[in-house]
């Protein structure tokens, strides 16, 4: 069943993200909505939010663990496009004022090193493509009520992306094994959470083999210099104004958020 | 006045005949921490001889799963090895369950009432991956502190890997995976005990010195599940990898 009008539920999202006040669920009025009516909603939001003059300068990929995918119902991860606009470099502040109802991942990035192009990758290739990776935080945000989201909300919603924090240093892969980088989470320095790379769908490098090959369903290639969010590696942590978040990972180093109202 | 070596008989009995037990505490007032420790002390006679020690409750996870909020310590002796390679047999156990643990080899005796994480690392020979399987003998794991104490921490079998040397290593941030027949069940860092395994040890050394004991040089510590223990039942493969300590793999018959 084709969606109705995908373009007036974009709208929808584009003034919930600018007036920063959740609406609800499009799975509350129509329950068959699923993931091809998801994507058809972000291509218009996308096409959207790019008319303002943002760009698309990676993707990142939700629904990574089997955690997530069991609460959704789903098995297999979601994407969406990272925005210009919502990078921090390590250490910046970020304000609650940006968001609705943000919550903090600690997660891997890869940087591409050259052009990935699906169908057909595989981990090795995915691997040969990819300069480096670095650590990450990510905001994720919902533009939907209390996080009420079914799978085609979340999609819609740009994946829940909200903003991501960076760390400048990339290592590259000859240097690292992904699956087992291991990953601590504090708050104002205490213990909130642990992780290692393998919570990513079993390995951050098939996340972003998986990526490539379903980008490529629509065309779509990962670039040079594009970043690739790989997914959380422990259960999201609610952001608060005064709290400062620390993931530090090994051998990868730290990357810190300080959040502000 | 608790007849300790009453509950420790019933301990024995429910481990020997693979039965599980009601939580001691129900029918016995005044079960105190200390009381638990009593009973695990007389539960070592005829077990053999102790060949290290076990953390229990130290990881955020595990603090959840049984809502408390300090460590505990159990013994290990011969009756709780499995060598690398050997299978575990459900049929030996009551409700078995696996976490993988940063295990220590100590290259030194260790005691005293002050140890530090660093007197710690500097007195280990080794540290090599693990696998424990837990084994509570009350019935599904339901117990208080004290009940598990008495039941020397929910103790069952081990198996560890290759020990490697520690020097080099941050064992906060090293990344431990856990696999159950191919699939990843969960994952962590080494921080996830304590904030530091070794901080874990140095506790069971402070704790041990209360009772005049400590720490002897070739002892095996296993030193706190690190994230949830996964319930394994015959035909289970489970894999614990430790980044740049190694990896161990344990079937389940």
């Amino acid at each position: 069943m084709p969606i109705t009008d995908p373009v007036a539920k974009a709208k929808e999202l584009y003034r919930a993200r600018q007036d920063r006040v959740a609406i609800a669920p499009f799975t509350d009025e129509d329950p068959t909505l699923g993931m091809a009516d998801g994507y058809a909603v972000q291509a218009e939001l996308t096409r959207m939010i790019l008319a303002d003059g943002d760009r698309i300068i990676g993707y990142k990929v939700g629904l990574t663990s089997k955690p997530m995918q069991k609460l959704i119902g789903v098995d297999s991860p979601d994407y969406g496009p990272v925005l210009g606009s919502t990078i921090y470099s390590d250490g910046q502040s970020v304000s609650m004022s940006r968001f609705i109802q943000p919550k903090i991942e600690a997660e891997v990035i890869a940087v591409m090193g050259s052009e990935l192009r699906g169908p057909g990758v595989t981990v090795t290739g995915a691997a040969r493509a990819i300069a480096g990776v670095s650590a990450s935080m990510e905001i994720v945000d919902s533009r939907f009520a209390d996080w009420r989201i079914k799978l085609a909300d979340t999609v819609a919603d740009l994946a829940s992306n909200g903003a991501a924090a960076v760390s400048s240093r990339l290592v590259p892969l000859s240097e690292v094994d992904v699956r087992l980088v291991g990953m601590t989470l504090t708050r104002n320095g205490e213990l909130v959470d642990t992780g290692a790379g393998a919570a990513a769908l079993g390995d951050p490098i098939a996340v972003v083999a998986w990526l490539a090959n379903t980008l490529g369903e629509h065309g779509i290639a990962l670039e040079p210099g594009h970043l690739v969010m790989t997914g959380a590696l422990h259960a999201a942590v609610p952001m608060r104004a005064g709290d400062v978040f620390r993931a530090e990972f090994d051998r990868l180093g730290p990357v810190t958020v300080r959040v502000v109202a | 006045m608790v007849e300790t070596q009453l509950l420790a008989d019933r301990l024995a009995q429910a481990r020997d005949s693979v039965t599980a037990i009601p939580q001691l505490s129900d029918d016995t007032p005044g079960l105190d921490l200390e009381t638990g420790y009593a009973v695990q002390r007389l539960s070592r006679k005829g077990r053999g001889q102790v060949i290290g020690w076990k953390l229990g409750v130290t990881s955020r996870a595990k603090q959840q799963q049984v809502g408390v909020g300090s460590p505990i310590y159990g013994y290990l002796t011969t009756a709780h090895v499995l060598d690398y390679g050997e299978p575990l047999v459900t049929a030996e156990h009551i409700n078995p369950r696996c976490e993988p643990e940063i295990a220590f080899v100590m290259g030194a005796d260790l005691s005293g009432e002050h140890v530090t994480a660093t007197e710690v690392l500097a007195a280990t020979a080794g540290v090599a991956p693990g696998i424990e399987v837990l084994d509570s003998r009350f019935t599904d794991y339901r117990f208080t502190m004290p009940d598990v104490v008495a039941d020397n921490a929910s103790a069952g079998r081990y198996v560890i890997g290759t020990p490697v040397s520690p020097a080099g290593l941050d064992l906060r941030l090293v990344g431990v995976v856990l696999e159950q027949n191919g699939d990843v069940i969960a994952t962590a860092s080494g921080a996830a005990s304590l904030g530091h395994p070794a901080a874990a040890v140095a506790w069971l050394v402070r704790s041990l010195a209360s009772s005049g004991e400590g720490l002897r040089r070739g002892d095996v510590i296993l030193s706190g599940g690190l994230t949830a223990a996964t319930p394994v039942s015959a035909g289970d493969s489970i894999v614990v990898s430790i980044d740049r300590i190694g990896s161990v793999e344990l079937a389940v018959r």
